[in-house]
């Protein structure tokens, strides 16, 4: 039919309406991974947080799409745009970017990560703002000296970057090893914290 | 996307949030429309994790519109007073900004099956075994409510035509 019921809805009534689905997912439990993005010194970061916590952050050249299409596989397909749950990590994160913030105090969900990575993971944070180990340091911290090389998997493979600080470690001769933001992200936290 | 992946519930209301939104205007007018989609898609995604992953995901959302719809309008019915199925304000029936009351009238008039039956088929354009799915029935059943509501939306609106809808 060639008629006007046919023709596009109104882009605000949408977002009015993908808003409105937002806030009522989560006040029935629906709503498993709640995501925004927010513009950073190092690139648009996607923030991803369940119910428990912020779950994953991202860069931008880990493509978004890729990094939730990767979510929904793993822990919930039941995945919304909605940004309220964020704005705690949004704030945080802006302060950590205007060197306003040195510490986090968010929750974390560490769910996307096992074992010795997430071991890992949970001792990064004990690496002060500012300071920097090698990948050999970070091993003798979690008490297992000898597995520098799964160390840098467990930092390579962290779903948190930033918040949790897998960028304060470096290799052995001093230069910056990879990064998952890519080694200019890297160095551009290390000069962000030491300025500060 | 690789198979038997099923996309983040996001992707689903971006794709088809809005044919979602005409087809409940259609059936329900733009007030009510805008509940009936919030039901939907809040529906939808609670069971949105058991959907077979080839699933046509379209007319999954058409058919729990539908539902949805359909206890809207039982609603209406039972309301008392002059006030039932169909109001009389254009601006009930037609798109904000539109300004075509006429054919919002006309297509207000419809039986419901005719008038859902259009909507399923020109506004969603799901096959018509698909919508005789949802409105339970044959599919030929399901072709003549959409060949008799074109007709009767013909008599009362000469300007609808059937240009570039799906074959």
């Amino acid at each position: 039919m060639n008629m006007n019921f046919a023709s596009p809805a109104d882009p605000d009534t949408l977002s009015r309406l993908r808003h409105r689905l937002g806030l009522a997912a989560e006040a029935e439990g629906l709503l498993d991974i709640a995501y925004t993005t927010i513009d950073s010194p190092v690139g648009t970061l996607l923030l991803a947080a369940t119910p428990k916590g912020l779950v994953r952050v991202a860069y931008d050249i880990e493509d978004h799409d890729r990094v939730l299409e990767a979510l929904s596989q793993r822990l919930s397909p039941r995945v919304l745009r909605a940004p309220k749950r964020l704005d705690a990590a949004a704030r945080e994160l802006g302060e950590y970017f205007s060197g306003q913030r040195r510490v986090f105090g968010l929750s974390l969900d560490l769910s996307l990560s096992t074992g010795f990575r997430q071991l890992v993971q949970r001792h990064l944070p004990e690496i002060g703002y500012g300071q920097t180990r090698t990948y050999r340091q970070v091993a003798e911290l979690v008490g297992n000296p000898k597995a520098v090389r799964a160390v840098g998997t467990a930092c390579a493979t962290n779903p948190l970057p930033v918040v949790v600080p897998c960028h304060r470690v470096l290799r052995a001769d001093g230069t910056p090893g990879g990064y998952v933001g890519g080694p200019g992200a890297k160095k551009a936290l290390l000069s962000l914290e030491a300025a500060a | 996307m690789g198979i038997g992946m099923k996309q983040p519930f996001e992707k689903v209301v971006e794709q088809h949030g809005g044919t979602v939104l005409r087809v409940c205007r259609v059936i329900l007018g733009v007030h009510d429309a805008e509940d009936a989609w919030s039901e939907t898609f809040l529906a939808a995604m609670r069971a949105y994790p058991d959907l077979p992953d080839d699933a046509n995901a379209e007319a999954w959302l058409v058919t729990i519109a539908h539902r949805k719809a359909i206890d809207v309008l039982r609603a209406r019915k039972r309301q008392p007073g002059p006030v039932v199925e169909i109001p009389e304000a254009p601006s009930a029936l037609g798109v904000p900004g539109a300004g075509d009351g006429d054919l919002w009238r006309a297509v207000g008039a419809l039986p419901d099956k005719q008038r859902q039956a259009v909507a399923y088929r020109y506004v969603a354009g799901l096959a018509y075994a698909e919508i005789a799915e949802i409105l339970g029935g044959t599919t030929d059943a399901a072709r003549r409510a959409a060949a008799d509501g074109v007709k009767n939306l013909r008599k009362s609106y000469p300007g609808a035509t059937t240009e570039g809808a799906p074959s």
